[in-house]
């Protein structure tokens, strides 16, 4: 499904991924940990497509097509998700102003007509249920005052909604309490199909008691160093990362 | 997001911007006594009203043209303007829409106005002013049976002579300022409301005001008086062709709320803005005012999103004890469009109460200013004014500014102020064009967001209607 071969990209001239290669099949769950500044955000933000970060070499396809070469928009209607590590606010628009906008926008870039404003209403207030969201902040500004944990709630809604391809989860348990995690979770793994994949990333081996990753990457400086199953991340819990980074150099 | 991704959002074809190919007559360009005689006998006026004029025409002669606005434009040269122009068609005066040549009817079909009544919005009457004529006024049987009146100001001097002459310049005094009397030296034609007292007006009123001839200026005029306990919403709406050249459009607006009346008055504003590189448009110069007496209320709503430069300041001579002023404004200037709006309130009266909403866009090289009067006078004791005044960046090229003005001369009056600027950023977009929209559609949507509770303000349909002129206006304003 997302095929990553030597991937180099920066901002502004800096290098921060230095050489990354990754491989997700359809299905599969991976999880990506690895030290502050590593990289792992960029990683998303250079698959997303979020201006003002260039790819100098490599390639990225999803679907077998090339994301590096699309725009932003045109990513997300492949079916390509990104949870934000810092959810940013648009006053004045209401949630459900924009996740309706949001799914209509993916509906016809698909041939389909807009849904319909009743049946959405309904499947919007479903899913707040899901991620633990008082109805009401349907009609809130789009993250405009929400706590940190409820913007990450947030997020996984409009991941819901959308039901894209690829999900990629910069940090969603960051900030969270233990019942918001177990939120997360469940969001998650009923959402995860045999069409669909995941890719989270995470500081904490405790997410992974909830999601059950088939594997587990090591992102430092820029690389993915080392990759493994579940037991890589218990190990990453007792060890941190420093004898890896020793190891690489 | 880039800057050539919000101008491309924000740049979109007027689709207003058509001329109609109408047999004019068009007097030569100029400006003197003749002129203005020549304005007055076309319309077959009183002597008093030609006094009235020439009057004010002597006013204007001495005065200077403001300066103090925040916009710049070249000397505007007033001998080479028209001042008056007429569909040929209308020499007659035609008596009903049949005899009205069918091309003018076609024009405002263009426009989205029909003038058949049986097309029309059910609940809308509207009066349509092409350069210096009404061309058409519709539902007048239907208005006559509430006893409202409403034509053509030119007819209702013949018609209702008593009320015209009590009101005219009553709240925007003939000398008030240089295009206020150069408006009232030569305006031409405009609409006339008259609601009788405790009389809820049935329907919605509104004009079209169109500026088709080239070199020709509109100077219209519009009066609306709602008698005591009366209620009246009122809606304006504007459009010219696209010209290379600036036309200039000065209008008075005068509105009185008699004891315990209510007028609401709505403007979508869609003058051609000129083009992407600055060139051609409207010089928008307009005097509104309205003076609201004991327990009457005055609600001024506008959506401006057109005009080269507007100079606009609807305001409430809140002269009755208990009266309310109200001022919502949508601005969005774009390209290298520059306005200065706002409004004034002027509390007189004791317990009187006022609100001010402003929410300015700039995109593209744009400026827009707000500016705005809050004056309590000694006599206006427990007044309250509560102004927010709101501003909203797209790209990095424009610019807002704010002037509050604040005069209170009463201790119990009471003003509050607030003001916000805030940028459409990248991560915004990126945001939604993450979730799959595209930047257009996100900017329409943030500055729609960013609207909302003006919006809300106006009549339904109307409401639709801005949402989309806004979407138009910001084309090619995201990049
Ligand atoms: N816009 C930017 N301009 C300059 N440097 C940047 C920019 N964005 C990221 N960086 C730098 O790139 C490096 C990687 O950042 P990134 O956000 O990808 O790290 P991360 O692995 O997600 O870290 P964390 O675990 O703290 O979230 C950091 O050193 C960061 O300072
Ligand atoms: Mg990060």
């Amino acid at each position: 499904m997302l095929k990553i071969e030597n991937l180099h990209a920066g901002v502004d001239g800096t290098d921060i991924l230095k050489g990354l290669n990754l491989e997700v099949k359809s299905g599969e769950v991976h999880a990506i940990m690895g030290p502050n500044g590593s990289g792992k955000s960029t990683l998303g933000h250079v698959l997303a497509g979020r201006p003002g970060y260039n790819v100098t070499a490599g390639s990225a396809t999803l679907l077998g097509q090339n994301l590096l070469e699309m725009e932003t928009e045109n990513r997300a209607r492949l079916g390509l998700f990104l949870a934000f590590q810092y959810p940013v606010e648009i006053p004045g628009v209401s949630n459900m102003e924009f996740l309706k906008a949001a799914v209509d926008a993916q509906r016809e870039h698909r041939g389909e007509p807009p849904i319909d404003a009743v049946t959405f209403m309904k499947k919007a207030r479903e899913t707040c249920k899901i991620v633990d969201l008082d109805p009401a902040f349907l009609k809130r500004g789009v993250n405009e005052g929400f706590s940190g944990g409820e913007k990450k709630r947030n997020e996984l809604m409009q991941m819901i909604l959308l039901e894209p391809r690829l999900a990629i989860l910069d940090e969603t348990d960051s900030g969270l309490d233990i019942d918001a995690l177990q939120v997360v979770a469940r969001g998650v793994n009923a959402m995860r199909s045999e069409n669909r994949a995941f890719v989270m990333v995470t500081h904490y081996q405790r997410l992974l008691d909830y999601i059950e990753p088939d594997h587990v990457h090591v992102l430092a400086d820029g690389r993915i160093v080392r990759s493994g199953d579940k037991s890589l991340a218990l190990e990453l819990e007792a060890r941190g990362y420093a004898w890896l980074e020793e190891e690489v150099a | 997001m880039s800057q050539e991704h919000i101008d491309r959002a924000i740049n979109r074809e007027y689709a207003a911007g058509f001329v109609s190919a109408i047999d004019s007559d068009t007097l030569a360009p100029g400006l003197d006594e003749e002129v203005i005689q020549f304005i007055s006998q076309k319309k077959g006026e009183p002597d008093w009203l030609l006094e009235w004029r020439l009057e004010a025409y002597r006013g204007f002669r001495q005065m200077e043209e403001p300066k103090w606005a925040h916009v710049h434009y070249p000397p505007i040269d007033l001998n080479a303007v028209s001042y008056y122009s007429s569909p040929r068609s209308m020499k007659d005066g035609p008596k009903s829409l049949d005899e009205v040549d069918p091309q003018l009817l076609e024009t405002y079909a263009k426009l989205g106005i029909p003038l058949h009544e049986q097309e029309m919005l059910a609940g809308v009457a509207v009066d349509a002013v092409f350069d210096s004529v009404s061309v058409a006024t519709t539902f007048r049987g239907k208005l006559a049976e509430a006893g409202v009146i409403f034509c053509p100001i030119s007819e209702a001097v013949h018609s209702h002579p008593e009320l015209v002459r009590k009101y005219l310049g009553s709240v925007v005094p003939r000398k008030d300022n240089y295009y206020a009397a150069l408006n009232s030296a030569v305006f031409s034609d405009g609409s006339f409301v008259y609601i009788p007292r405790g009389v809820r007006c049935p329907m919605e009123l509104s004009t079209y005001f169109r500026i088709n001839e080239a070199r020709t200026g509109q100077f219209e005029r519009t009066l609306i008086i709602a008698d005591e306990g009366s209620h009246v919403s009122y809606l304006e709406g504007c459009t010219a062709p696209m010209r290379d050249e600036n036309q200039l459009h000065a209008a008075v607006v005068e509105l009185v709320a008699l004891d315990g009346a209510q007028i609401k008055y709505s403007t979508v504003q869609n003058w051609y803005p000129g083009d992407a590189q600055g060139r051609g448009g409207i010089y928008n110069f307009v005097t509104k005012r309205g003076v609201a007496h004991r327990d009457a209320k005055i609600s001024w709503t506008q959506v401006e999103t057109g005009s080269a430069v507007t100079w606009k300041y609807p305001s409430c001579i809140l002269r009755g004890d208990n009266s309310v002023g109200e001022f919502y404004s949508v601005a969005l200037t774009n390209n290298f469009q520059q306005a200065d709006t706002g409004t004034k309130m002027i509390h007189l009266g004791k317990n009187t109460r006022s609100t001010i909403i402003s929410k300015g866009i700039s995109a593209g090289d744009s400026s827009n200013a707000y500016r705005g009067l809050v004056r309590m006078s000694p006599k206006a004791t427990g007044a309250r004014n509560y102004t927010q005044c709101d501003s909203l960046l797209i790209g990095h090229r424009c610019a807002a500014h704010t002037f509050p003005y604040i005069e209170s001369r009463n201790p119990s009056a009471v003003v509050e102020h607030e003001a916000t600027t805030s940028k459409v950023s990248d991560d915004q977009l990126y945001l939604c064009q993450q979730r799959g929209l595209d930047a257009e559609k996100a900017v329409s949507m943030i500055v729609n967001g960013f609207c909302k509770e003006v919006f809300k303000e106006l009549p339904m349909e109307f409401a639709v209607e801005a949402g989309k002129l806004l979407e138009v206006s910001l084309e090619g304003s995201v990049g």
